[in-house]
């Protein structure tokens, strides 16, 4: 197997892992499906208030991809639709039954199956969401052929859900899922383990693809990463990428016949008093997750109080839906953060700030490499134009000029933005640039802005 | 400590929009974010930010450049003892240098800073940090008896026409204190130029001390070594230009002070080792050919190493060279305009017999050239993406 070292990046070492364990599994009264999981989706409702549905029953669909559904992951009924300004639909929320019912697709034998017969089962079912594409990472075009379909097997980002722990029992469903997989691509169906666990992940397991080692700090575990390192994405091109745990998902679709998306979510982060996995299905409320986990509700900070940040997802790439939002489709992780609203009195002149990470030796974090960090999500400091020009290159291993990628964005040309590699990346890849930059650039929402611009200039 | 963040409290609203002093609220931000680090959160995908930022990014550079302006004090006192035959003590020098080097920096912040302020208020920005340290590093690339008048003109075409026509910090092309010097370099070149302007009082010839008037010591010249070698004169030694009591501006002379600080500058990752180690080689390579090429005896036969602790170099190449904004932006590009920088510098000293300071307009050269260079690399870039493209069909 190859190795693929990286030397550029870096792990954050954030207190509130989760321990490897499960807690419970979560039977929730109520889901939501919300369209704003989907990147760049319009929504077109197919339910209204009072009506049942099984698991696996569209709810919604994409207005300009109307062949692309999206399913409630239980059975139920819709009990509210929420919608915010302009009538823009928010949120699904279904009402749980006692006991899921699933719809029932039809079972398919993956060694016989034809492209097409896979790609209706998925369509139908809502599950052909969890393919995504790059470039732009919105959700795949089924009429397209990717030149290859990669699935990282390993998340690096800091606190992110261990991949080994989650789905150590469902190597035979992902099996079937990446056979099927392999029907869509002209090229190779690549898998990226990690080099420092890689071989007891379930996915080292899998036969028939391409397995590759990636060694190095986050974010290596990063597809984007790994695709500029296999196989970068040129203008025209387009590779898919599935996440593991929707590989086990498609798997269950197929063998099955039912739409059944659980998984275990990592709870972590330094506002979790107990954290480990929970076993639940996307969608479940933030207040559900919040019980489990028994966040400290009041905790200060230099003296002053704070209060909870609710991530669906990592810290550096999830979403802030509150505490009245719910777990993302795509999210097998929730974050509880201490929001920073607090001021720190000459901060950034103390000779010694313990309490605060740098990975700029500007500060004395280096000294103790291995201490865990109560993070918060404080900018600390004012946003300032592009000064600093070398921190943002230390910290991305691809082969990309991230600097001036950002200033065609901001000075929106189109050429640039092609010829700087906008076709390979996408948000999350910038997040550590984000994280170190002294000047404060949210550098993430430039790269979204990008791709919205592209989007946009491509419809 | 909490009463300072609640006497912030209790003022903000004077001075937020709408206040009674609302209009100042960009210099009201600028004080309060000088004494706390604002309360403001993250608002992308990207929750949790490290924690440095650009105000210590400056007051390292500030701390680096301490020993440098500690020496440059001590110095300025020294020179003028040597001149006048004064005979002082420790203490004394470093209080005289103290006593002219004060004003210096005073005019110094307080036009640059009022600017600053003004700008950023007009603009209803945020007030930047990085005059910071281009308010100190000013002060320490001139001499020590540089009118002030003519420092605080200088200061005002930095920052209005180095730095706020571009849009502030982070978008200027020149670095701002260099071109501070290239200002009085230009319009009052006598005030900066010449055998008596580098040590202190000594164009006026004479200074008075504990109530006698002092004449300059008979024969004694003024002139940096830079200037004795050119015009074959025995310079001293170059231990003595390492250490740095030699004529000259106030915080260039000593290699070793300003090597102290280039450590803290490479070990922090504040400054380009990079820029520093090319920008050395590139003094030595043409310094060597010199040598090589030249007759006994001429200025080209001067030893090269010598180059790096005589004048501006070492200022230049740990300081000013390796401003992050006008220096090139990719790491290639810096090799190359690093290298450039350090041959430049020695090419005028050995050729331009008007000037023999070469550093301060080789690096304003390469400023400018900096895009270019980065243009070169960037291209290589972009090919290589064509190709693959091209490949792939």
């Amino acid at each position: 197997m190859e190795t693929i070292r990286l030397h550029k990046g870096l792990d954050l070492h954030l207190a509130g892992e989760a321990q490897k364990k499960v807690l419970q599994t979560l039977e929730p009264d109520t889901v939501s499906v919300r369209p704003s999981d989907y990147r760049s989706m319009v929504p077109k409702l197919l339910v209204a208030e009072g009506d049942a549905v099984l698991a696996g029953q569209l709810v919604f669909l994409d207005k300009k991809r109307p062949q692309i559904g999206f399913a409630s992951p239980i059975s139920g009924t819709v009990k509210a639709i929420v919608r915010g300004e302009k009538r823009k639909l928010l949120s699904v929320e279904i009402a749980a039954d006692k006991e899921t019912r699933y719809a029932q697709f039809e079972k398919l034998s993956i060694a016989k199956a034809s492209r097409q017969e896979i790609q209706k089962v998925l369509l139908e079912s809502g599950l052909w969401a969890g393919i995504i594409q790059r470039p732009y990472g919105i959700i795949a075009n089924p009429e397209d052929t990717p030149k290859a379909i990669v699935v990282s097997a390993f998340n690096s980002a800091p606190l992110a859900a261990d991949i080994n722990f989650t789905l150590k029992n469902d190597a035979d469903a992902m099996q079937i899922a990446v056979d099927a997989l392999a029907k869509f691509t002209t090229g190779k169906v690549y898998v990226n383990l990690s080099y420092n666990n890689g071989n007891g992940s379930p996915l080292n397991l899998l036969r028939n693809v391409e397995k590759t080692m990636f060694k190095g700090p986050h974010p290596a575990g990063n597809v984007g990463v790994q695709i500029n390192h296999l196989c970068p994405i040129g203008k025209g091109e387009t590779v898919w990428t599935v996440q593991p745990q929707i590989l086990a998902a498609m798997g269950r679709l197929f063998s099955k016949g039912i739409y059944d998306v659980t998984r275990l979510v990592a709870i972590t982060g330094p506002r979790a008093v107990e954290t480990g996995y929970v076993r639940c299905v996307p969608g479940v409320a933030m207040k559900d997750l919040k019980a489990v986990a028994g966040v400290v509700e009041n905790m200060d900070i230099y003296g002053q109080p704070t209060g909870v940040r609710y991530v669906s997802g990592n810290p550096l790439s999830g979403e802030n839906v509150g505490e009245g939002g719910s777990l993302g489709f795509y999210d097998d992780t929730v974050t509880f953060l201490s929001e920073g609203n607090y001021r720190e009195l000459f901060g950034w002149a103390k000779p010694f700030r313990m309490k605060k990470f740098s990975s700029s030796r500007a500060y004395f974090s280096w000294l103790c490499p291995k201490k865990q960090y109560k993070a918060d999500t404080n900018v600390n400091g004012g946003e300032r134009a592009f000064i600093v020009s070398d921190v943002y290159g230390k910290v991305l291993p691809m082969d990309i000029y991230p600097v001036y990628l950002l200033k065609a964005i901001l000075a929106e040309d189109i050429e640039k933005m092609e010829q700087f590699g906008i076709y390979e990346v996408i948000g999350e890849d910038f997040a550590l640039c984000e994280y170190v930059d002294p000047s404060k650039i949210e550098i993430q929402k430039i790269i979204d802005k990008g791709i919205d611009l592209m989007l946009k200039e491509m419809a | 400590m909490n009463w300072i963040l609640r006497t912030m409290d209790k003022m903000r609203p004077t001075f937020s929009k709408g206040g009674k002093l609302g209009w100042l609220h960009s210099t009201y931000d600028a004080f309060e974010s000088f004494a706390a680090v604002p309360s403001t959160t993250t608002s992308g995908r990207v929750h949790i930010k490290d924690a440095v930022d650009i105000k210590r990014v400056m007051i390292i550079v500030v701390v680096a450049l301490i020993p440098a302006f500690c020496f440059g004090m001590w110095n300025t006192g020294d020179q003028h003892s040597l001149a006048f035959g004064l005979g002082w003590s420790f203490w004394m020098k470093v209080w005289y240098g103290f006593y002219r080097i004060l004003p210096l920096i005073l005019v110094s912040y307080i036009v640059g800073l009022g600017i600053e302020f003004i700008v950023a208020q007009v603009r209803g920005h945020e007030v930047n940090e990085g005059y910071l340290v281009t308010g100190f590093l000013i002060p320490l690339i001139m001499p020590v008896d540089v009118p002030l008048w003519v420092l605080a003109l200088a200061v005002a075409f930095a920052v209005i026409f180095g730095k706020e026509i571009f849009g502030g910090t982070g978008m200027n092309i020149w670095n701002p204190a260099l071109l501070a010097r290239a200002f009085v370099f230009f319009a009052y070149p006598s005030t900066i130029t010449g055998d008596t302007v580098w040590i202190g009082g000594l164009g006026k010839g004479v200074t008075s001390y504990a109530g006698t008037a002092h004449n300059v010591i008979d024969g004694f010249s003024g002139a940096t070594p830079l200037a004795q070698v050119a015009d074959g004169a025995t310079a001293p030694d170059f231990l003595q230009m390492f250490i740095g009591n030699i004529p000259g501006s106030v915080g260039e002379t000593s290699t070793i002070a300003i090597l102290l600080g280039a450590i803290l500058l490479v070990w922090t990752g504040v400054a380009s080792w990079k820029i520093m180690v090319s920008c050395v080689a590139g003094a030595l390579a043409v310094g060597f050919l010199a040598n090589g090429l030249a007759e006994p005896g001429t200025f080209a036969a001067y030893p090269a190493v010598n180059h790096l602790v005589m004048g501006g170099f070492a200022f230049g190449a740990v300081f000013m060279a390796t401003d992050p904004v006008s220096s090139a932006q990719t790491e290639t590009g810096k090799w190359i305009y690093g290298f450039l920088i350090g041959a430049m510098c020695v090419i005028l000293r050995l050729f331009n017999p008007g000037y023999r300071e070469g550093m301060m307009l080789a690096i304003l050269l390469m400023n400018t050239m900096a895009p270019l260079i980065d243009w070169c690399v960037v291209r290589k870039n972009i090919r290589r993406r064509e190709k693959r493209a091209v490949a792939a069909k």
